[in-house]
């Protein structure tokens, strides 16, 4: 079954289509890449998922658990298990990391248990008391994102470029613990996400069944992972979805 | 009571002549009012039942009618001195008058605020009466608060006390200023407060005001500080008034002199609130700190002012003035002044107007909060400046003022 599904999804923001007939599934359990040159809607269609009020569906829709969730707010997609990090979240004056951390729990209803341990794997503890992304690094920002997801524990996550403007050490760690994130390590059941790259570094970590390709707006194709970023690295993107097998 | 230019007679006529000149003389800033409307309050029966049953109002401007945890205590009802008291060696709490007869003042009185700097200045001399004088002795710690309140209840009346801080050398004392008013009494309150705070003294000066929506204020403060001495001045207010101006003026004197001034506002309804304060940076040194932080809601407008005058070599300023408008029809100005009189100072601003930005609601909401609670963590973000040594009740009371401005948004 799947878990989220966007059909014909067309979208305008201030009277420009950012997406057009964009089609994507992923079942539960599944991680998928979102591969794409900049500007080429990526950011835009997780902007879509979550409701970004700015993001207008003008066409098509989107169903989560089958549920049609094309009209609600964000809190309610949080609510029904979605939760998005994003690629630059804003700088926010007089709300600290942890005040935000402590909204977070209260309103998930549910107390965290190893919030201490994630705090100090992720070396996010010198970020707490600080106004939320203010002079926070690339890293510290994706690394303060990425807790916020650990704290909501969604069905869904997505993740928006988690390794763009980080150094390749913190890449590993963030590698880490978004498989822990997705407990791609665990005997549970692993998580679903929709991981969001456009270098393709994050993907060695997160064991996508699928990736699909981007560009200008809409999804040119999609398919195996492995053999699609290998084509990408060789060829770059527009000559990569040129390719006939892989495509639509 | 008489007034005190009627008590006190040395030199007292020429403060009379002087003021009753200046009583057509508008102020600087702010809405010009005719004060000829507004006339001595009438005495009132069995004050002390008044302000017993007001205590739910007073806790509001951070009087504690028990003064559990304050060193002093001065309240006055109208133009009657209900209290003035100490309870500590070190501090003295005084009527003006009494201060007058003590021989105290003499060498302060209208030395800081010229009796004749506006109309306002010229009616407290003339129809006002009363006001606290609280004195901190010579190396003095003054352990709490001194909690000074000033009650107007008659309608139509003025009610201008002449208030004086004097911290002595090395002494230390927090005076929290509450004026409040009757829900449905019209009047004009003008006070005047002079500081003086003597070498290495600390004086943190708090006033809160809870108006409504008929009162005129116009407050005049002057303070003075000398060499290594502090001064701290929170200004809030959170309730509507009329009109309310106030721009305090503080000369630093002496080398290293400091001077901190805050002011937290949330104006509502139809109130036109001018809020400012010019700082004098005389001597090598000093330095000085404007912070303001206004909300708007309805159809209030605020300006806030913030001036700071380099006169000498090493000094510093910074003046940062943030508005957030929570309404279309409310109306938010900020004007920051630096000048520098001098080549070697730092003089600094940073001004920022505007409503809630809707990337950041969304964020917010993005991780699961309404839009209602998402407006409500970030205004309260925007009003986040450090107000120290506030009692927990006044502290209270702002985050209270705060939530109420954020919610309905």
């Amino acid at each position: 079954m799947a878990l989220l599904r966007v059909m014909d999804l067309s979208v305008e923001v201030d009277g420009k289509k950012v997406l057009k007939n964009v089609n994507l599934s992923i079942g539960v359990g599944e991680r998928i890449l979102l591969l794409g040159p900049n500007g080429s809607g990526k950011s835009s269609l997780i902007q879509t998922i979550i409701g970004n009020p700015k993001y207008k569906v003008v066409r098509g829709k989107i169903f989560f658990n089958n549920e049609d969730i094309t009209a609600l707010s964000p809190e309610k997609r949080v609510s029904k298990g979605i939760s998005a990090a994003f690629q630059i979240p804003p700088k926010i004056k007089g709300v600290t990391f942890q005040e935000l951390i402590k909204l977070v729990i209260s309103k998930s209803g549910r107390g965290f248990e190893k919030l201490e341990e994630v705090i100090n794997e992720m070396g996010v503890n010198h970020l707490l008391k600080r106004d939320l992304n203010v002079g926070f690094s690339g890293g510290e920002m994706k690394k303060a994102e990425l807790f916020l997801l650990f704290v909501k524990k969604p069905k869904l996550a997505l993740i928006d470029e988690p390794d763009s403007g980080v150094d390749v050490e913190n890449i590993s760690l963030i590698g880490k613990m978004l498989r822990k994130l997705l407990n791609l390590d665990g005997k549970r059941r692993k998580n679903s996400a929709i991981v969001v790259t456009h270098t393709g570094y994050i993907a060695d970590y997160i064991e996508a069944n699928r990736a699909y390709v981007m560009l200008k707006g809409t999804v040119k194709c999609y398919g195996n992972p492995e053999i699609i970023l290998k084509n990408i690295r060789k060829k770059g993107f527009e000559e990569c979805v040129k390719c006939e097998y892989y495509k639509c | 009571m008489k007034n005190v230019l009627n008590v006190n007679t040395t030199s007292v006529e020429g403060f009379r002549r002087k003021a009753e000149k200046a009583l057509n003389k508008p102020a600087k800033y702010g809405l010009d009012l005719d004060v000829s409307v507004f006339q001595s309050p009438k005495p009132v029966n069995k004050p002390l039942k008044l302000l017993q049953g007001s205590r739910n109002l007073l806790e509001k401007v951070g009087v504690d009618l028990e003064e559990k945890k304050r060193s002093g205590t001065y309240y006055q009802l109208d133009e009657i001195v209900g209290k003035a008291s100490s309870s500590q060696p070190g501090l003295k709490v005084l009527s003006l008058n009494k201060a007058f007869q003590e021989g105290v003042i003499k060498d302060y009185f209208h030395k800081l605020v010229p009796v004749d700097k506006d109309k306002y200045t010229a009616v407290a001399a003339l129809k006002g009466k009363a006001g606290y004088v609280n004195i901190a002795l010579q190396g003095e710690r003054i352990k709490y608060p001194v909690q000074t309140c000033f009650f107007m209840s008659s309608p139509n009346s003025v009610q201008a006390p002449h208030n004086m801080i004097i911290a002595e050398e090395n002494s230390e004392i927090h005076v929290i200023t509450g004026c409040l008013v009757m829900p449905e009494s019209v009047g004009l309150h003008a006070g005047v407060t002079e500081i003086y705070v003597k070498r290495r003294a600390k004086v943190t000066y708090t006033m809160i005001h809870s108006w409504n929506p008929e009162t005129h204020v116009r407050p005049r403060t002057g303070a003075l500080v000398e060499e290594n001495g502090q001064l701290i001045i929170h200004y809030i207010n959170l309730t509507p008034v009329s009109s309310l101006q106030t721009a305090p003026e503080i000369f630093l004197k002496g080398r290293n002199a400091k001077v901190h001034l805050s002011s937290v506002i949330v104006s509502k309804k139809k109130s036109n609130m001018d809020v400012g304060g010019t700082v004098f940076l005389e001597a090598e040194g000093t330095s000085a700190e404007i912070i303001s932080r206004v909300i708007t809601k309805d159809e209030a407008e605020v300006v806030t002012r913030g001036e700071i005058i380099a006169k000498s070599p090493k000094t510093k300023g910074h003046i940062e003035c943030n508005g957030l408008m929570l309404s279309k029809n409310s109306k938010i100005s900020t004007i920051p002044v630096l000048r520098s009189e001098s080549d070697d100072v730092e003089l600094t601003h940073e001004a920022a107007v505007g409503k809630l930005k809707e990337d950041e609601i969304f964020y917010l909401t993005s991780k699961g909060l309404t839009r209602k609670e998402a407006a409500s963590v970030l205004v309260r973000g925007f009003m986040k400046v450090k107000v120290e040594g506030l009692p927990e009740i006044l502290s209270k009371q702002i985050e209270w003022a705060i939530n109420s401005a954020a919610s309905g948004l």
